[in-house]
């Protein structure tokens, strides 16, 4: 056990009738940071937080917070608190009761109790509304007074069940950010579960990317985007085109990949598995792709596509095209008036440095 | 257009409803309320002057006696239904969907008899040398037939078993709505499960229990024909006074009086309610 970990797992097992939903979990989250558990639904990270919360119990494998074995501990006498998915908030109570609640079972004199309540609302930006019913409140007042409610009992760790699910679009941009200062402000670890990644990594210092109750890759957000592990990582983490194709060659960190059509493709070997003549997946970036013919000359790797639609979405605008092999690409086009309007069904050619596009092998 | 299509449905509903309330609510009542201000008179039932006789003769002893002792029988049957309905309703929010469908069905198939059939079955399990005896004369528990009949307990078994679904239903209701990540947020935030029941479940299923309480106490006080079939002459209800009024005393202000006092009742009750539903304030999160 590092010490300076506030959260560290080995080999979490949790079976449902059969079936592994957490399926030989660890990990090590170190004190202080802010941890993602990125998933789709059904992958695993709700079961894997309601162990670490304390309310549901391993197959095997240990949970230590702060070196401290938790697997017998109930949820009660964990130093763990939680946010849920829906917030929780008691809706009999004031939002100061609720902010107390926990105090109030730790015996918390009622001056003292007055005073931390007082200023946990200070710091997440409510003062004075201890009064208040939680029902009156905004969506995002109560996403802070759930979070108030955990942060005043000073927990080891925080646990978060994708609160910021029930927000709208805007609000959820905002409390991002605002989640990643609180964090950074009240010096908390969090653990927070999610199925949208923009989330994960806007907030996060590392992120576990979970998939059929495993971890695919724990990395920080930009090597996650920039070096995903698996291919599955490759495709959930961001926006990725995917060119299938016959390994023909390996030319040092370079592969040669022959299209269903026989043109020939280049990108950078991501694993090791990879044998010639096997069948493999190139990922490259929509943002990576290059639309244009004179960046050949400089070892790019390319392709002719069609042009499908011109999908306009500000900054994030992309067409849409048919490249050699039936492969569908999205290319990014870049907002600085610099790229040229593309009629329906013109052929372009659109590259890439390999460098920057990754080759597995491909799933069968 | 949308307007156009919904306003004759909407007036039929709005008719149907005013001349339901008007009709068949209001009027009656306003007519209990004359009557009970009314002469008693022996051949026209009621007649001039008005007086408020009838309201003075609901404190004579002998009915104060009978009201408390009928309010006293309500509130064991209250009570018990509490006490039986209470973990029912949590219990039944907790199996399977489907299970819960047929359990509710079940708890509501006795209406489909008439209440008074159900009571003089109940008559036959508990008479002298009935079932429940007999049961347990042959399993040797007891040597000879116990007195069940026409006590004050057959009265209370009698209510109970009639008004017990008006207090699981409502509980039920409220325990369908309290959702579990409360008691997990409650657990987390370090309370035991006492801590919790006392702190976040009661609180959430108090208008529940209201309910409850005000859909068993006063019918139970009103019920007169369990009394009549279960009870003998010594545990009557009010609403045993009140038919007896009207129907073999021919006291008709005396009865219309006593009925308005149980109006009155219910209607504190009702305030009570949604006193309580407006602190607690459920418009959910």
């Amino acid at each position: 056990m590092a010490s300076d970990s506030d959260l560290s797992c080995t080999g979490l097992v949790r079976r449902f009738s059969g079936h592994a939903a957490v399926d030989h979990v660890s990990l090590n989250v170190p004190a202080g940071t802010f941890f993602s558990i990125l998933g789709p639904s059904g992958c695993g990270k709700t079961t894997l937080l309601r162990m670490l919360a304390g309310f549901d119990k391993p197959d095997q494998g240990d949970i230590y917070i702060r070196g401290q074995r938790m697997n017998d501990v109930p949820p009660n006498r964990r130093p763990v608190n939680m946010v849920f998915q829906h917030l929780a908030l008691f809706p009999t109570m004031s939002v100061g009761d609720n902010i107390g609640y926990g105090l109030k079972r730790q015996k918390v004199p009622l001056a003292e109790r007055r005073k931390r309540i007082a200023e946990v609302l200070e710091q997440v930006g409510l003062p004075g509304l201890e009064g208040r019913n939680p029902q009156q409140l905004s969506g995002g007042q109560r996403q802070r007074v759930a979070l108030a409610r955990c942060l005043v009992l000073k927990p080891t760790l925080l646990l978060l069940d994708e609160p910021l699910g029930a927000l709208d679009l805007k609000l959820r941009e905002q409390m991002k950010v605002e989640l990643k200062h609180l964090q950074k402000a009240f010096g908390t670890t969090f653990v927070y579960i999610t199925h949208d990644q923009s989330e994960a990594m806007v907030m996060s210092d590392q992120v576990a990317v979970m998939k059929d109750g495993r971890f695919d890759q724990v990395a920080p957000p930009e090597a996650l985007y920039r070096e995903p592990a698996t291919p599955f990582v490759a495709g959930f983490v961001g926006d990725n085109n995917r060119i299938s194709g016959d390994l023909v060659a390996v030319q040092g960190e370079l592969a040669e990949i022959r299209l269903d059509d026989g043109s020939l493709v280049r990108g950078r070997i991501a694993s090791d598995d990879l044998e010639t003549g096997g069948r493999v997946d190139l990922f490259i970036r929509p943002e990576s792709l290059v639309l244009a013919g004179d960046a050949l000359n400089s070892g790019y790797s390319g392709m002719d596509a069609c042009i499908r639609s011109t999908l306009f979405d500000g900054a994030n605008s992309r067409v849409e095209a048919e490249g050699a092999g039936n492969n569908t690409l999205y290319a990014r086009l870049p907002q600085d008036g610099s790229a040229p309007r593309f009629n329906e069904n013109a052929t372009v050619r659109l590259a890439w440095d390999p460098a920057l596009a990754r080759v597995f092998g491909a799933r069968i | 257009m949308r307007n156009l299509m919904q306003q004759p449905f909407r007036t039929a509903v709005l008719v149907l409803v005013w001349g339901w309330l008007l009709f068949l609510v209001l009027a009656p009542n306003l007519l209990v309320v004359g009557a009970s201000v009314m002469t008693r008179s022996p051949g026209t039932f009621i007649s001039l002057p008005l007086t408020l006789d009838a309201y003075r003769q609901l404190f004579d002893p002998l009915y104060l006696e009978v009201f408390l002792h009928s309010l006293y029988m309500a509130a064991v049957t209250t009570t018990v239904c509490l006490l039986i309905g209470y973990p029912f309703a949590w219990s039944l929010s907790k199996v399977g969907k489907q299970r819960q469908v047929l359990l509710i069905f079940l708890l509501i198939v006795p209406f489909w008899t008439n209440s008074l059939v159900r009571t003089y079955a109940l008559k036959l399990i508990l008479a002298t040398n009935g079932l429940l005896n007999s049961a347990l004369m042959s399993l040797g528990w007891i040597d000879e037939p116990v007195q069940m009949l026409y006590t004050e307990g057959a009265v209370v078994i009698g209510l109970v078993y009639l008004l017990l679904p008006f207090m699981i239903l409502p509980l039920y209701s409220v325990f369908e709505d309290l959702r579990e990540d409360l008691l997990r947020a409650s657990h987390d935030l370090g309370a035991g499960r006492f801590s919790t029941f006392i702190h976040v479940i009661v609180p959430m299923t108090l208008p529940g229990v209201l309910a409850g309480i005000m859909l068993v106490l006063l019918p139970a006080m009103g019920l007169f024909f369990v009394p009549d079939i279960l009870g003998g002459s010594r545990n009557l209800l009010v609403g045993n006074v009140i038919k007896n009024q009207f129907l073999d005393a021919r006291n008709w202000p005396f009865g219309a009086a006593a009925s308005i006092m149980l109006t009155l009742a219910m209607a504190f009750l009702m305030f009570a309610h949604r006193l309580s539903k407006r602190r607690i304030g459920e418009d959910g999160v």
